[in-house]
């Protein structure tokens, strides 16, 4: 009796102490769990502040400001003689058009600082602006017309509320005098704010308000078409030789162990070999889309060489013996058969390699596409920006009214990078084949 | 743009001698009441390479010495004053030619005259060369045109010529090797001329900003590379400290834990942060990480540097996350199925059997990612130049300011680059470094990955 007394005292201590550990081992297998889902969940939010912090900063570099303006036409500071030459017209001093019309509206007794403090106000290009209203139609001159003229950027931060509008706070941008006259311009309702058209078509300028992407557009545009050119043919022979023909001896070894290395050099030694090679031995010219093209070319290779392998990997053998057992030629058998049922999944690969190349940045930065210009590049031949580095020489700007525009500009290069990466899930999705 | 036009019309003309040709077979084959060997289009593709690849590789020779031989012919008519000044003058001179050529002004009346000169020369070299083209490609069409019999055998010579292109383009690889490890040795052994290599190895001083005059202070310029390396590798490994744990546990959750629902948010969340660009995070870093840092360092009473070390590794930390976590996720789910059930028989829970189990299955692949985030972490260019700093400070306080391999290189070239001083020299050197311990930690993880990979099977 007593025995099993004491077995069942001992079999209730182990429970006992099972069922103690049993909670501390539980207590742990929850807290594993949760540090699990936490670590998920710290990523996506840094996914999350970044677009944010992105989008909010940003979503505003696509609005400008506009003043209206009562613009006279006064024939004596546009066209003292009268001659309605082209050239004269050209060349006049638009300007203080610009300057008298602020004048008039908000300070008609101005001495030559509060001149200049109005001027600062308005951005440089209302006079270009005039200057075409002039030049397009001569019968302008002498009459007065509403215009809305666009504003300067610190003008624009205070109105977006980028920068304070108290008088005497820190951090301003603009003189108390010139936030009580635009205070008045608001409260007439002669400010407005627009559709930023000149963030999308003009080129990059020193002036937060005049500067646009078009051009860092169109030069990423004929940089990805020149690596596209170049890659594509390379990466997709490159992948069709050694899936298909190449026999296995030591010389494609090397091939195979060089492509996996090629992939893991760091892009800015690509920059290098771009500077040394397409530069001084080349003399291709500096900071220009093709040679940037051809540096980006070179990085892709190795992504798209992997990515046609697998998709060729892909096509079971059945398809090659069929073809040969009805008498195709080795080289018949790979493009008639094998390549088109590869091809969907080396575009896909394809689409992902132009994808990473048109957010690189590093290797560009080696081979002179920092420079500063203001023309749209009209061949590959032209220097030019591509859309990453302006970015990179937005941001690096001092003038405050950049992060808006360098905001806006990573917001339309991730939209590029989404659209890109949609076209290439598409593909994989309407197009693979499982065998 | 008139060499493209050239090389439109050479592309025509190849496409007509295809059809020529194609129709030439169909022809012969029929007068002669013989089957034809190959395919008709075979005959058309001989025909069509034949009238192509020999022009087009005259057209590129000449691509390649035409701005050569054009700039001595230009160089021989200048006025003999001109002539005979050294030899970066001349290149100066040239260079006003060739901009006077495309349009813009010139004040000097012999660079018009020269301008004149090399205009009417490029002029009559392209004629020529369009000519000489042109006749190759044709003479070549007439000549395999003429050639073709029933009994030619078009398919194995066209096929030939098409295995030439995959194997020169499979070299190409091999060939960008070489490139780069060529360029960089070169400019780097002239570097070591100029520099003592040991003292680039070894050297705890680095201030490559060389003074124009001799007789400025601090004019030498130091290269030593220890400070870029301890600042390279305290970047890294705040890097690592925050993506290791965080791309670790997310792969273990998504592979061992995850609902379907949850890892079809989780996932392409992932990719998409894989996909970003780094000078995206280079500007999140200085815009939103670094105020942050800086904030959180006043309210504890310590000074943290704008550009401090902590905010640029923080963030390239997230941008290795996707990496460590996809490498991660792709070796715990090839263990084996059977060793969890085996753990679960026992007693395990399931963090157990992943702790005792499964990660020490999984630890060659996951050391063998890790390797390479680390890789990636020491060649990663934008977000150091972003948010990290120029001066090279011997420190390991993450709190400081320090600068890395590769800021250092993105500097140097950036702006004026001359190619004999050692200043622009030293990126190159930096980039052979860079190279070789890229390379090296590349070498290793594959190593590991497939010495200590338990097999199963």
């Amino acid at each position: 009796m007593t025995e099993m007394a004491q077995t069942t005292a001992a079999a209730t201590r182990t429970a006992e102490t099972v069922a103690a550990r049993l909670g501390r081992r539980y207590a742990a297998e929850r807290r594993f769990r949760a540090l699990g889902l936490a670590s998920i969940l710290m990523s996506v939010a840094f996914l999350a502040i970044l677009l944010g912090t992105i989008v909010q900063k940003g979503w505003t570099g696509f609005m400008q400001t506009q003043i209206a303006l009562e613009v006279s036409f006064d024939p004596q500071v546009i066209d003292p003689d009268g001659g309605r030459d082209p050239l004269t017209l050209d060349t006049a001093d638009y300007a203080d058009l610009v300057r008298n019309a602020m004048a008039a509206r908000l300070a008609p007794d101005a001495d030559r600082n509060a001149r200049r403090d109005l001027s600062s106000m308005v951005s440089t290009m209302a006079a270009d602006q005039l200057r075409r209203m002039v030049t397009g139609n001569p019968a302008l001159i002498g009459t007065k017309a509403t215009v809305w003229l666009l504003a300067s950027d610190k003008l624009d931060m205070v109105s977006k509320g980028q920068a304070p509008r108290q008088p005497g706070a820190v951090g301003n941008v603009l003189n108390d005098r010139q936030l009580a006259w635009l205070g008045a311009l608001e409260e007439a309702g002669q400010t407005r704010k627009t559709f930023n058209t000149t963030f999308f078509t003009a080129g990059d300028s020193r002036a937060p308000e005049q500067a646009g992407i078009w051009g860092a557009v169109v030069g990423s545009f004929f940089s990805l078409a020149i690596t596209l050119l170049v890659s594509f043919p390379l990466g997709v022979a490159t992948a069709v030789y050694l899936e298909e023909f190449a026999p296995t001896n030591r010389w494609t070894d090397l091939i195979e162990v060089n492509i996996n290395n090629l992939a893991a050099v760091p892009s800015v030694v690509f920059g290098l070999l771009g500077l040394a090679v397409f530069l001084n031995v080349f003399h291709l010219p500096r900071s220009s889309p093709v040679a940037g093209g051809l540096v980006l070319a070179l990085i892709c290779l190795p992504t798209i060489i992997i990515a046609g392998r697998a998709a060729l990997k892909a096509v079971p053998p059945s398809i090659r013996q069929a073809a040969a057992g009805l008498g195709a030629s080795p080289l018949q058998i790979v493009s008639h058969h094998v390549l088109p049922l590869a091809m969907p999944g080396m575009l896909t690969g394809t689409i992902l390699g132009m994808a990473r190349a048109l957010g690189e940045t590093a290797p560009l930065l080696m081979i002179g596409m920092v420079a500063f210009i203001v023309d749209i590049p009209k061949s590959p031949l032209d220097p030019s920006a591509v859309l990453p580095v302006q970015i990179y020489l937005w941001a690096g700007s001092s003038e405050r009214a950049f992060v808006e525009k360098t905001s806006a500009a990573i917001m339309v290069l991730l939209l590029f990078l989404v659209s890109m990466n949609m076209v290439a899930i598409i593909l994989r999705k309407k197009f693979e084949r499982r065998w | 743009m008139q060499t493209l036009t050239l090389a439109v019309v050479l592309l025509l003309l190849s496409t007509l001698a295809f059809q020529l040709g194609r129709k030439r077979a169909f022809a012969v084959s029929e007068r002669q009441s013989m089957p034809l060997h190959s395919l008709p289009g075979y005959y058309g593709s001989w025909v069509a390479l034949w009238c192509g690849l020999p022009a087009f590789a005259i057209l590129a020779l000449w691509l390649m010495f035409e701005p050569s031989l054009v700039r001595e012919l230009v160089v021989a008519d200048l006025p003999a004053a001109m002539r005979d000044l050294p030899a970066d003058r001349v290149d100066v001179l040239v260079n006003e030619v060739r901009n006077a050529a495309m349009g813009h002004a010139t004040a000097d009346a012999d660079l018009a005259v020269a301008a004149e000169h090399y205009n009417h020369l490029r002029h009559i070299g392209f004629a020529v060369i369009a000519a000489i083209t042109v006749t190759i490609a044709l003479a070549g069409a007439a000549f395999a045109w003429r050639r073709i019999q029933p009994e030619l055998r078009a398919r194995p010579r066209v096929e030939a010529s098409v295995n030439v292109f995959l194997v020169a383009s499979s070299t190409v690889a091999i060939f960008t090797t070489i490139g780069i490890v060529l360029s960089l040795l070169f400019e780097a052994m002239r570097f070591f001329n100029m520099v003592g290599f040991m003292d680039f190895l070894f050297g705890l001083n680095w201030s490559p900003q060389m003074s124009t005059r001799s007789d400025q202070v601090g004019s030498s310029g130091a290269f030593g590379m220890i400070p870029l390396l301890t600042g390279t590798m305290l970047i890294s490994l705040i890097s690592m400290v925050v993506a290791l744990p965080l791309g670790l546990f997310s792969a273990i959750y998504m592979s061992e834990y995850a609902q379907p629902r949850v890892r079809a948010v989780a996932k392409p969340a992932l990719e998409i942060l894989a996909g970003i660009p780094t000078v995206v995070f280079g500007f999140f870093a200085v815009i939103t990480v670094a105020p942050v840092i800086r904030s959180v360092g006043e309210v504890f009473g310590l000074s943290v540097a704008a550009e401090s070390a902590l905010a640029a590794g923080f963030v390239m930390g997230i941008t290795l996350i996707p990496l460590i976590s996809s490498l991660s996720d792709d070796v715990i789910t090839a263990v084996p199925q059977s060793l969890r059930e085996g753990a679960f028989g026992l007693g395990a829970t399931r963090s157990e059997t992943i702790r005792q189990v499964v990660l020490p299955a999984a630890l060659p692949g996951i050391v063998g990612g890790v390797l390479l985030a680390v890789s990636r972490a020491i060649g990663e260019t934008m977000i150091v130049v972003m948010a990290a700093g120029l001066s090279a400070k011997l420190t390991f306080n993450p709190l400081e300011a320090v600068t890395t391999v590769t800021v250092q290189i993105v500097t140097l070239l950036v702006g004026d680059t001359e190619f004999d001083s050692p200043k622009t020299l030293a990126a190159f050197a930096l980039g052979l470094m860079l190279f070789a311990i890229t390379l090296g930690l590349n070498v290793v993880a594959l190593h590991i990955v497939q010495k200590y990979r338990e097999k199963y099977d």
